[in-house]
């Protein structure tokens, strides 16, 4: 089969690879219909994310159809049915998957060892996401193996197209957890650090969720503009003191909860501090670059909530710890627990309160793959989300 | 190091144990009658402080014959080891202060002297059954109850599905097993043992008996963890790891870590336990091993060759 592979640092190929088998038993094969580029793919592209191997098939967000279970699948699964794929693995027997922690998973990472160096213990298996996180194959190829997959897999009825369930497997949730860990109460100001794909939906989820008001923060006109045009307010930081634009716009009190949708590759306005991360990011001695998650501790209202769905993968510095402890915040993170969402916003699509189309941009064969990468790394072209098709 | 008597016997019909303790004879009996002539027939004179280095380096040699032929054992082949080091030391001395006379003799005692402490220094470490009494233990917390969970473990036939070093294990009578594992360097291990209590759903002893190749014994501790987190399974293990301090060095090199087995099993079980079979990936095929976790096979998925191999 084909599929998008990691050839080195800023270098995916399409290549010819085996077509994937049954290794569990509760393994299902499915015939991916629609997969898509997602900006966490960018820092493994980059080479910012370790234990990397030329040949990795690239893609934790697909979806398709059933053409083959293993003999331990439930019969809750056939072939035939179309599903979508959380890019997190859970088991949903261990003590972190009953308490809807799916994305801590204590069993789907047969690379715990490295996960447990990194992170102090270890998290769940994740598709085309590094052998840190289990080295299992991606979906950005025409079939892939699903694990477990009746304890994961959300069936997806015919009524619906690819394109308005497809990021239900992670954008939207990773979204719409970095609203909900905000506790949004009524009146809340929610500013979102971020505006490409995860940052909207975080917006979108925001207002779902009762925020008074949504504030986007980003550098791209074309990404403040998408989401201007659901009635958000922006700042470009790249003109706009943002600390002080957040205070004017909230009456001097700051926003109430605030989210890091941007993760460890942050440009900042402010070129001198940039070039300081910029260059211990190169030599390595810091491996993530925090300006968003800064910016967002300064600027949140005390007593406010940071919630954290920007990906991290090492070590940051400069972490205004001050700020945060003496002003009592509350920071909330991680990986989106896709599973525990999946649902509740498969019904907020088919009421329409949620529609993630919007999003998309550029649809390109799998075959195109690579200029997906290319024009999204880049921000050409307007890019904000790509969507494949094997 | 511990002591053990079964490599007295070994060593009694061991030849290179044997010609060593002939050669400390051998050389031990003139550097005790005939001190003088024997230091002249290395080309050092006859001096008083080398007539009694002379008689001390035989009576050294003589316990060494004794040692070595009557009651054989590891220590005495390092006691060589050291004699030989004081005997380089004193002929490199010499050979210094020498006065010409005979330097051509001492010449080549000095060479046979390192020659033998070659053949001293191999015959001391081959034979050398040096295992280091190790103690691990590990522990996991299994989302199940200790009833189930001990269920599980004390099938001893299933051990091998989570066991990655374990090839086998026979259950051969009433408390009675028969285990097979790989050790490091590809080398099979065997070995019989006996469990020495048990307590349904509570605990799990065992001990290898006599003519292990590793002796080793253990336990598993089912304890119902707080709060109804289920069972935490607490494993202590006690083996004599072959090839001593050396051994574990080169074996951690390898990624044997002991520390590391016991973690990628406790995993493995774990996963058996929770979620009824091991979690392969296309880059760890075989599952949770911790020497195997980069680099590996990419990311994709196996050629049918490949899927043999590591299915197998």
């Amino acid at each position: 089969m084909k599929a998008n592979c990691w050839t080195g640092r800023n270098s995916v190929e399409v290549q010819d690879v085996p077509d994937p088998s049954i290794l569990n038993s509760r393994d299902a094969i499915v015939k991916i219909t629609s997969t898509a580029i997602c900006g966490s793919d960018l820092h493994l592209l980059d080479g910012y994310v370790p234990t990397m191997e030329k040949g990795d098939i690239m893609g934790h967000e697909f979806m398709g159809e059933i053409i083959e279970v293993g003999p331990g699948v439930s019969d809750k699964l056939r072939v035939g049915d179309r599903v979508v794929v959380p890019f997190p693995i859970a088991c949903g027997a261990c003590a972190a998957c009953q308490a809807k922690l799916y994305s801590c998973c204590e069993n789907t990472n047969p690379n715990a060892g490295i996960s447990e160096k990194f992170f102090g213990h270890p998290t769940a298996g994740i598709y085309g996401y590094s052998h840190l996180t289990g080295g299992f194959a991606g979906g950005q190829a025409e079939y892939a193996r699903v694990v477990l997959a009746d304890a994961n897999v959300l069936k997806i009825g015919p009524e619906l197209t690819d394109e308005q369930v497809l990021f239900l497997s992670d954008i939207l949730p990773t979204g719409y957890m970095g609203a909900d860990m905000c506790d949004i109460q009524e009146g809340d100001v929610v500013a979102v650090w971020g505006a490409g794909p995860v940052g909207q939906f975080a917006m979108d989820s925001a207002r779902v969720l009762g925020a008074e008001k949504v504030i986007a923060i980003d550098k791209e006109p074309y990404r403040l503009d998408m989401a201007a045009a659901q009635g958000y307010t922006t700042i470009n930081f790249e003109d706009t003191d943002v600390r002080s634009a957040l205070l004017e716009l909230t009456g001097g009190r700051g926003p109430d909860k605030c989210i890091d949708a941007v993760g460890m590759e942050a440009t900042h306005g402010a070129s001198h501090i940039h070039l300081y991360d910029r260059a211990k990011q190169a030599v390595r001695s810091e491996t993530d670059r925090p300006h968003a998650l800064r910016q967002a501790i300064l600027s949140c209202r005390s007593g406010g909530v940071v919630s954290v769905i920007g990906v991290y993968g090492g070590m940051i510095d400069k972490f205004p710890a001050g700020a945060w402890m003496n002003r009592s915040l509350t920071l909330r993170t991680g990986q989106c627990h896709v599973h525990r969402y999946m649902k509740q916003l498969l019904g907020l699509i088919e009421q329409g309160k949620i529609d993630p189309t919007r999003i998309i941009t550029h649809r390109l064969p799998l075959s195109e793959a690579p200029t997906g990468y290319d024009l999204f790394k880049h921000k050409k072209d307007g890019c904000e989300k790509v969507v494949l098709s094997p | 190091m511990q002591t053990d008597t079964s490599s007295t016997s070994r060593l009694r019909h061991d030849p290179l144990v044997r010609g060593l303790g002939w050669a400390s004879a051998l050389l031990g009996v003139p550097q005790v009658a005939a001190p003088e002539s024997f230091a002249r027939a290395l080309g050092v004179n006859g001096g008083f402080r080398h007539r009694a280095a002379t008689t001390a380096v035989g009576v050294r040699e003589l316990a060494a014959a004794a040692g070595l032929l009557g009651r054989p054992h590891p220590a005495w082949l390092w006691t060589r080891v050291g004699g030989d080091v004081m005997d380089l030391t004193m002929l490199t001395r010499a050979l210094k202060n020498h006065d010409g006379r005979g330097l051509s003799r001492t010449v080549a005692a000095t060479a046979a002297v390192t020659a033998l402490t070659a053949t001293d220094v191999y015959a001391a470490v081959t034979r050398t059954r040096r295992s280091t009494p190790m103690e691990l233990t590990g522990a996991t917390t299994v989302v199940k109850p200790p009833d189930e969970v001990y269920a599980l473990w004390s099938d001893l036939e299933r051990l091998p599905e989570f066991m990655a070093h374990l090839e086998e294990v026979r259950v051969t009578g009433p408390g009675i097993s028969h285990w097979r594992a790989t050790a490091p360097f590809g080398r099979t291990v065997e070995w019989d043992a006996e469990t020495t209590e048990e307590i349904a759903g509570r605990l799990i002893a065992w001990r290898s008996v006599e003519g292990a190749d590793i002796d080793n014994s253990g336990e598993v501790r089912f304890v119902p963890a707080p709060g109804g987190r289920g069972t935490e399974i607490r494993v202590t293990l006690r083996y004599h790891l072959p090839g001593g301090a050396l051994g574990q060095a080169a074996a951690r090199y390898f990624g044997e870590e002991p520390h590391q087995q016991l973690d990628d099993d406790l995993r493995r079980f774990k996963q058996i336990a929770e979620v009824g079979e091991v979690v392969r990936s296309e880059g760890a095929p075989g599952g949770k091993r911790a020497r195997g976790e980069f680099p590996q096979h990419p990311a994709r998925p196996l050629t049918e060759d490949e899927l043999k191999e590591a299915l197998a």
